[in-house]
């Protein structure tokens, strides 16, 4: 499964296993990304971290 | 049997724990985004034997979990122990309760008392707000200057949260503490996180390293886990002079950087607690 960061527009590969909501890191630019949907495959920037992330 | 997964975002912790889910015959598994759940309070039927937190956003997954419980699933961990871990405050009450070791703490609610605290406990002291994560606003006070420009900061620009002072007395740990993983009634791994700079927390670049499980961290680690609820928790250990001494218990922990360090696949000692108690027993 192939799509392109929305960010730099490198090809990203989705490996097999990907799960929604999985982070990803694009290979060419380092943005963070969150695959939004499978089929077809589809990714977004990540949401930045917020005031209660954590353990 | 079906597992439900809260969470939202899917780190690689998420991730390996979903790949040991998946491989246990007769698991079903439901992912549950957190940004895409809604509740309807009183009528509810979820058809789960256990849900198992993973949100990232506290707030999230203690709403959530006090909702999933309303409506009669069991969670792992359960609502009791995120609200515990997820206030220092209330986890500092349970550890005293529970006599496990701790550093000195002392809570006060206004800039001049806390102050008073302060100067009495002898400096360094670390503030901490209550809720928060990730090492994020944390100060270490050398000083009196450094007290009564930290709080009146924190009292002025905070919100109100930010106004019940938490202050723990400064351990001086030698650029390192130890982290241990809590499934159960057993202490399964620890590491060391070292670091150069007194907040050690890996999610601000401490280094993980193995650390042999003696009796003594076992004990603690498993006495600090009751202390809070039990379930699956990770401990934050000091080394002193004293003994070994609990800093933090968190309850949604983050382990990815230590199955390998440890050779211990944690995910997998995980599900096996989790079966546990979709199981009853």
């Amino acid at each position: 499964m192939k799509t392109e960061c929305p960010v730099c527009g490198a090809a990203i590969e989705l490996a097999e296993g990907t799960v929604v909501g999985e982070l990803l890191e694009c290979p060419d630019c380092g943005t963070e990304l969150e695959v939004v949907t499978l089929d077809p495959p589809e990714v977004k920037e990540a949401p930045q971290e917020e005031e209660d992330w954590g353990e | 049997m079906k597992i439900g997964l809260l969470h939202s975002l899917i780190r690689k912790d998420e991730k390996f724990l979903i790949d040991e889910l998946n491989a246990v015959k007769g698991v079903e598994l439901v992912m549950i985004d957190d940004r895409e759940i809604t509740f309807n309070l009183g009528k509810d039927d979820f058809k789960l034997d256990v849900v198992v937190e993973r949100c990232i956003n506290h707030s999230r997954a203690l709403h959530g979990l006090k909702l999933f419980e309303a409506a009669g699933v069991k969670c792992v961990n359960t609502y009791n122990v995120a609200t515990v871990c997820g206030d220092k405050l209330l986890t500092s009450v349970a550890l005293a309760e529970h006599k496990v070791a701790q550093p000195e703490v002392r809570v006060a609610f206004t800039e001049e008392s806390a102050l008073k605290a302060i100067e009495e406990m002898g400096y360094p002291v670390v503030l901490k707000p209550a809720v928060g994560s990730w090492g994020r606003l944390l100060s270490k006070i050398n000083d009196r200057d450094a007290a009564e420009a930290i709080l009146e900061h924190k009292a002025v620009l905070g919100s109100y949260h930010h106004s019940i002072f938490y202050i723990q007395k400064y351990v001086e740990k030698k650029g390192r503490d130890i982290r241990s993983f809590v499934v159960g009634d057993k202490c399964i791994a620890a590491i060391y996180r070292t670091s150069p700079h007194w907040i050690t927390n890996t999610a601000r670049g401490g280094m993980a390293t193995n650390c042999v499980v003696t009796d003594e961290l076992n004990d603690l680690s498993v006495r600090a886990a009751k202390a809070v609820g039990g379930g699956i928790v990770a401990i934050d250990v000091f080394e002193t002079a004293q003994g070994m001494m609990v800093n933090e218990v968190n309850y949604t922990m983050e382990y990815k950087n230590s199955i390998t360090t440890t050779g211990v696949n944690i995910p997998k000692k995980m599900v096996e607690y989790i079966l546990q108690v979709a199981e009853g027993k």
